[in-house]
């Protein structure tokens, strides 16, 4: 009959309206219970992947939560423990934001001598295109991505220029906005002062024990022999062979050496299929690639 | 990669088939050491096309650019004299492989002109492309038939990317511009001009008495196309120069009638029964116009409701992104590419990223690959939903197609989000890998996405709009253009696989890891609009079958530890997932090179020249869209008026590409 792909398709934005709110009765009896209040007058709504039936979210009574990487205008970090900014006006931000909208003015003490902390720091937030280089390259961790995207002022100058005032906010609320990543840093800093504590102990030790005249190395109090430079120079070849060996083998057993399989069943037998499939796919891609090759010199 | 790239070199069969046929075309070879090419001398420019299009095959003329060279700081053009060089890309859509690039010397002529043949006789696709060069670069192009500004506006003083000239806001020739740290605080840059907010006007004009001089004839003024009396298999040629080839008419009323072949069209304009006096009309479809995919301008021909004739006009959102990606080091111009082709980021930052590894030899990790395989197939689901979304938008569907397609890719972009922090200018790829590694539980989304949802709704879109009658008696016939003509015109993409070239740089010339993956290319011998509809529908099917291997096969798994930041503080992130090139100084070797990648639209290329320094020296962009646009007026003749939205939804095209 003619006209059937008109109905079907009439019956198909039909099923679309039924099942909106049909699915919504049935999944969730209430459309807000994923949402977590976090302030009085709108809900946040966290909105899983596999949302089916209402996906429309009523802005602003409702918002959506952002994922952690959700990333829009920069922010500065205090340091609340040493009660300082953590920014040390190096300047990297300022050279690698793309559309060069961050300003720095490095302070001065007293006499002139510049100080590792920014006087001025202003970022031109109609310019900035949120590509988070300034974070990505800051070697201090001092400027982070904030979340807040309620920015509209009604005059571009001088309410969108924002200055180091605007921009500062304290780590807590960096840490509450990023965790994961927060979390990370945290560890990895707190495990490079723990090195540096142990390096600075074993150098006092060693510093007192040189200067009570007794060598510190020696296990039972008597003196190492002193290597001869043909000994040194075997140990360092031996040193290099392994290293080379070791990267052989990291290269050899595939990618992925970090976390392993992350999945729950199989484990190795999985992994090495994995690895099977993959190398066999190397291969027929190489093969293909010289047919290919033959055939274009035909 | 797998198989270490060897130095890339010229085929010598060709260069040798080109020399015994015309001797003293090739001057010599350039850039041998990353992109090899073959210097031809201007005089021979033409013969040397014409032997490649017809002896060698080589039909689809890519790319048409040219290079500034006046302030190259390398050291391989010491013995040039000529400050331009413009640079042809060729491909043979049935050989497949890589390019054939020529290098034409422009010299400066007597009375300070650079002039060069035009290659619009052989491949009529270098129209736009010239027009460009002339546009930007002040190259005049000899024979080309409607050679005027196409992305700045008519009268526009001087050609903006030639070396010496500086924009309004000049700061500093290269960045990091060194007002920004440690001297100086806020400037505005209103109060650095002497016109305040205003542009400045060249020294000695007087807007009062200035007269736009006028070498062309405009569309609307030009007295209207005449079909060839004597000839039978003759040609129509409007006014601007618009050759009407081919144009097939299936089965449509209307008054004109046209005739098949595709040597010729006779347009023969029948009178009215009545004896009405009928004349054409220029009708524009003007830059504000809720159909025309952006700011973009059609001026039609129409007699009655026919058309007789159509000519894009774009240029209304051209941003200067190629002078700013001169100014710019080269990972600065990764979010700038996000901007390119807004929809569909991460495919602009895969050329991109693939183009510098190419030029400076960076090896890509096995993960940080299968992500961007991953990313790239993701983002073309997302392109041809909403391609199909907006063609039945453009059919008159209001919106309830484009909705229903648009939620599952929200969902998507909800992916790109939690991965890289934003929807559309996601930013994620560098040089050498991916800026950091999926957070936990990503894959698992993905897989639901991939296996469950996205199935899901394009056979929802297959049952309610491939069927629909609405659908079919519009789309049937309308927008015809055969293969052949839309490989003259240089049209890549879902274009020329519903006309039935199976041409598809992930399987003609594979780049990233492609050649691993079990996929198909579908073709539709149509070439209507109801086919590039329906292909597109075919490819996102063909993108889920890569997706799915991919997310089973990404090696390292879904990984439970922490999720790996790119910060330099943490160590993580670098090695597995960048491949080590993670640095903001970084730069590549002396040398050029031209990358494709298939992005959804079509081919999308960048051409990059580096003199070895941290900001790049030419970046050019090989935007699909623009370069389709060439078909559009051939495509749209005899069609109807309302037609012509749908003929230009159909092609797909996106402003921040045309303009750039």
């Amino acid at each position: 009959m003619y006209g059937t792909g008109l109905l079907k398709g009439l019956g198909i934005t039909l099923k679309h309206v039924t099942e909106t709110f049909r699915d919504d009765r049935k999944s969730t009896p209430s459309r807000y219970e994923g949402s977590t209040d976090l302030k009085g007058p709108f809900r946040i709504m966290d909105q899983p992947i596999d949302q089916e039936g209402i996906l429309t979210i009523q802005y602003p009574e409702e918002r959506r939560l952002l994922p952690e990487r959700f990333r829009y205008i920069p922010m500065l970090i205090w340091d609340t423990e040493k009660e300082e900014d953590k920014c040390t006006a190096c300047g990297i931000c300022a050279k690698v934001c793309p559309p060069q909208c961050i300003w720095i003015v490095r302070d001065s003490d007293e006499n002139g001598k510049p100080v590792a902390r920014p006087a001025e720091f202003y970022i031109d937030a109609a310019v900035c295109m949120s590509c988070s280089f300034c974070v990505e390259f800051c070697p201090f961790d001092a400027i982070k991505m904030n979340h807040d995207y309620e920015l509209a002022v009604y005059d571009r100058y001088p309410h969108l220029v924002y200055d180091k005032a605007e921009l500062t906010v304290p780590v807590e609320y960096y840490a509450a906005l990023w965790p994961t990543q927060f979390g990370e840093e945290e560890r990895l800093r707190l495990e490079k002062e723990e090195a540096d504590r142990i390096k600075a102990e074993e150098k006092a030790r060693k510093a007192a024990a040189k200067a009570a005249g007794i060598d510190s190395d020696a296990k039972d109090g008597a003196a190492k022999p002193k290597r001869t430079p043909e000994e040194l120079q075997a140990l360092k070849e031996k040193a290099a062979a392994k290293a080379k060996a070791r990267v052989a083998e990291k290269k050899g057993t595939g990618d992925g050496s970090d976390s392993g399989s992350g999945d729950a069943g199989g484990g190795d037998d999985e992994a090495a299929a994995k690895k099977a499939r993959i190398e066999a796919l190397k291969k027929k891609a190489q093969e293909k690639a010289a047919a290919r090759k033959a055939e274009a010199d035909e | 990669m797998t198989d270490a790239v060897a130095t890339p070199t010229i085929d010598q069969a060709l260069v040798n088939s080109i020399s015994n046929a015309l001797p003293n075309a090739i001057l010599g070879q350039w850039a041998e050491s990353t992109a090899p090419g073959l210097l031809v001398s201007p005089v021979e420019l033409l013969s040397v096309l014409a032997h490649l299009r017809d002896a060698e095959q080589y039909d689809l003329l890519s790319s048409l650019t040219c290079v500034d060279y006046l302030n190259y700081g390398g050291k391989q053009r010491a013995e040039v004299d000529e400050r331009f060089d413009v640079v042809y890309h060729i491909y043979s859509t049935s050989k497949g492989g890589t390019h054939i690039k020529l290098h034409v010397r422009v010299a400066e002529s007597e009375d300070g002109e650079f002039i060069v043949p035009s290659a619009t006789s052989i491949y009529p696709g270098a129209n736009l492309q010239e027009r460009e060069v002339y546009d930007l670069f002040g190259i005049k192009f000899d024979g080309h038939p409607n050679l005027r500004r196409v992305l700045m506006w008519e009268g526009f003083e001087g050609h903006p990317m030639r070396k010496d000239w500086k924009e309004a806001y000049f700061d500093e020739e290269s960045k990091p511009f060194k007002s920004r740290h440690p001297a100086k605080g806020y400037e505005f840059h209103e109060d650095a001009l002497p016109w305040g907010r205003n542009t400045t006007y060249p020294a000695e004009w007087d807007p009062e008495t200035w007269e736009a001089p006028i070498t062309y004839v405009p569309i609307s003024q030009a007295p209207p196309p005449v079909p060839d009396e004597d000839d039978l298999n003759g040609h129509v040629e409007t006014a601007n120069g618009v050759h009407i080839n081919g144009a097939k008419n299936n089965g449509i009323h209307a008054h004109a009638n046209l005739a098949n072949g595709t040597n010729g069209t006779k347009i023969t304009l029948e009178p009215d029964d009545l004896e009405l006096d009928t004349q054409s009309l220029v009708v524009n479809l003007g830059p504000h116009h809720p159909s025309t995919h952006g700011v973009f301008r059609m001026l039609t021909r129409i007699q009655g409701e026919t058309i007789l004739a159509l000519e894009p006009d774009m240029g209304y959102l051209h941003r200067n992104h190629e002078k700013i990606g001169e100014r710019n080091t080269w990972l600065m111009n990764m979010p700038y590419t996000d901007r390119l082709d807004y929809i569909n980021s991460m495919s602009n930052n895969l050329g991109l990223a693939i183009a510098v590894e190419k030029l400076a030899d960076i090896e890509v990790p096995e993960r940080a690959n299968y992500i961007r395989i991953i990313m790239a197939e993701l983002t073309r689901v997302v392109n041809h939903l909403w391609s199909i979304g907006f063609i039945l938008n453009d059919l008159g569907a209001l919106q309830t197609p484009a909705m229903f397609a648009i939620e599952e890719r929200e969902m998507i972009l909800d992916l790109f989000e939690e991965v890289s922090g934003a929807r559309l200018m996601c930013n994620y790829l560098r040089f050498g890998g991916v800026v950091r590694d999926l957070p936990s539980g990503w894959l698992k989304k993905a897989k639901y996405v991939v296996d469950t949802r996205l199935p899901y709704v394009l056979d929802e879109l297959d049952n309610m709009l491939s069927g629909n009658e609405i659908v079919r008696v519009r789309g049937r016939g309308v927008g015809y253009l055969s293969a052949e003509d839309l490989i003259a015109l240089s049209v890549t993409g879902p274009l020329l696989r519903a006309a039935g070239v199976p041409y598809d740089i992930r399987k003609a010339e594979p780049y990233c890891i492609y050649d691993r993956f079990e996929f198909d290319i579908p073709t539709l011998p149509n070439s209507d609009i109801y086919d590039r509809y329906y292909i597109r529908l075919l490819e996102s099917r063909e993108s889920l079958k890569i997706l799915r291997q991919a997310l089973r096969d990404i090696p390292g798994g879904e990984v439970q530890g922490p999720p790996a930041y790119a910060s330099a503080t943490l160590e993580q992130g670098f090695g597995e997932i960048m491949g080590g090139k993670g640095g903001y100084n970084f730069r590549p070797p002396e040398g050029e090179v031209y990358a494709r990648i298939e992005a959804p639209k079509g081919e999308l290329g960048y051409f990059l020249v580096s003199d070895n320094k941290a900001n790049a020296y030419r970046y050019h962009v090989r935007a699909p869209s623009f370069i389709n646009l060439n078909a559009l007026g051939p495509m749209s003749v005899g069609y109807k008026i309302a037609d012509a939205v749908v003929i230009l939804g159909a092609i797909d095209i996106v402003l921040g590409e045309v303009d750039r």
